[in-house]
């Protein structure tokens, strides 16, 4: 398994100038490690839908790489988007999946599945050119330059657990944050 | 021309010349042949969704991109993307023009089921401003709502009230 938080701190590594799309659990540590970037687009307060919400801003901004930072819970509550995704087939959409098996955010019930469900199959099945798992931070680090080289939508499902101190949901006003990414996105 | 009548065609060309650059939907009995209409069409872009809920945050990103989507679905899938309404468009603040099929309108004859006893009061329980377009006549009021959508920030909904012919 691999440690959220370094996975988190390797995709951050590798961002550029992408626009990254946390939710819930993701959502946390990204905040946690990026307080305030232009072009993170938190998807809070509606239910499952950071893939959805990535998708679009993919869509209109074909020159950007957007990142999605899912959860395996959230995914569950949104798995046709998988399906919209590979349909629109947004050439520029990596959207990683934190798979810790459990409603993390509520104090760590159980989803349905867990650790029974292949969400890398979920994803070449909707139509994904490309998906992967991955349970080991050095295979990752080693992985991750040529995933985000590739043709997307590409899917990458990191199996992690959470060290206990989780940090907090950060304050936040959705439509201020949406603001702001629209904003830098029009400099 | 008929005056009852509401055209796929008619109704697209208002879509085209208010500047929507996309129209995230899930086809219903109501707008169902502008799927027909948009056969061919170039200067807006169709992103079918698998579910209603999706398309409401689909448009999020769009709108934050710098794009003027559109979204159209049927009262039964506006029932059923609540949470991304209130999340991703009334929290949000997001200028939304939703297009909403109404299912069991009065004027389609007798409904099999509650949609259209419920759809009204959640629009006015959510604050949703909306406008019922029955025939060709009466598509201003598409510009219209877009017009509410634009000055006050908010979603505002067009019930379309019979199928497209």
């Amino acid at each position: 398994m691999i440690p959220s938080a370094e996975a988190t701190e390797l995709i951050a590594r590798h961002r550029g100038d992408s626009i990254v799309v946390p939710t819930m659990t993701a959502l946390k540590l990204w905040a946690a490690l990026s307080p305030g970037h232009p072009l993170d687009l938190y998807a809070f307060g509606c239910m499952g839908k950071a893939s959805s919400l990535g998708l679009g801003v993919a869509l209109a901004r074909p020159d950007r790489r957007v990142i999605v930072l899912d959860g395996d819970g959230s995914l569950l509550m949104n798995l046709g988007s998988l399906v919209t995704i590979a349909h629109m087939a947004s050439p520029n959409l990596y959207h990683f999946v934190y798979e810790d098996g459990a409603y993390t955010t509520t104090g760590g019930q159980p989803i349905p599945g867990a650790g029974k469900i292949d969400l890398a199959a979920f994803a070449r099945a909707a139509g994904y050119p490309h998906a992967y798992a991955f349970e080991n931070l050095e295979e990752l680090a080693s992985a991750l330059p040529g995933v985000f080289t590739l043709r997307g939508p590409v899917l990458v499902d990191l199996k992690v657990h959470h060290q206990p101190d989780l940090p907090p949901f950060p304050t936040l006003d959705m439509a201020q944050v949406v603001r702001r990414v629209a904003r830098a996105l029009e400099g | 021309m008929a005056e009852g009548r509401l055209r796929a065609a008619r109704v697209l060309e208002a879509v085209k010349g208010l500047g929507f650059t996309h129209i995230v939907w899930l086809p219903d009995s109501e707008t169902g042949l502008m799927h027909r209409a948009l056969q061919g069409e170039r200067s807006v872009t169709l992103v079918p969704v698998c579910r209603e809920g999706e398309a409401v945050a689909i448009a999020a990103g769009l709108w934050v991109g710098g794009k003027r989507p559109l979204v159209m679905m049927q009262s039964t899938g506006f029932f059923e993307a609540g949470d991304s309404i209130r999340g991703l468009a009334l929290d949000v603040r997001l200028p939304l023009v939703l297009l909403v099929g109404y299912r069991g309108y009065r004027g389609d004859g007798p409904s099999s089921d509650s949609a259209a006893v419920h759809l009204e009061p959640l629009l006015r329980a959510w604050s949703i401003p909306y406008y019922l377009l029955e025939r060709d006549s009466e598509v201003e009021r598409i510009a219209m709502a877009h017009r509410d959508a634009e000055a006050t920030a908010r979603p505002v909904a067009i019930l379309i009230c019979r199928e497209y012919q």
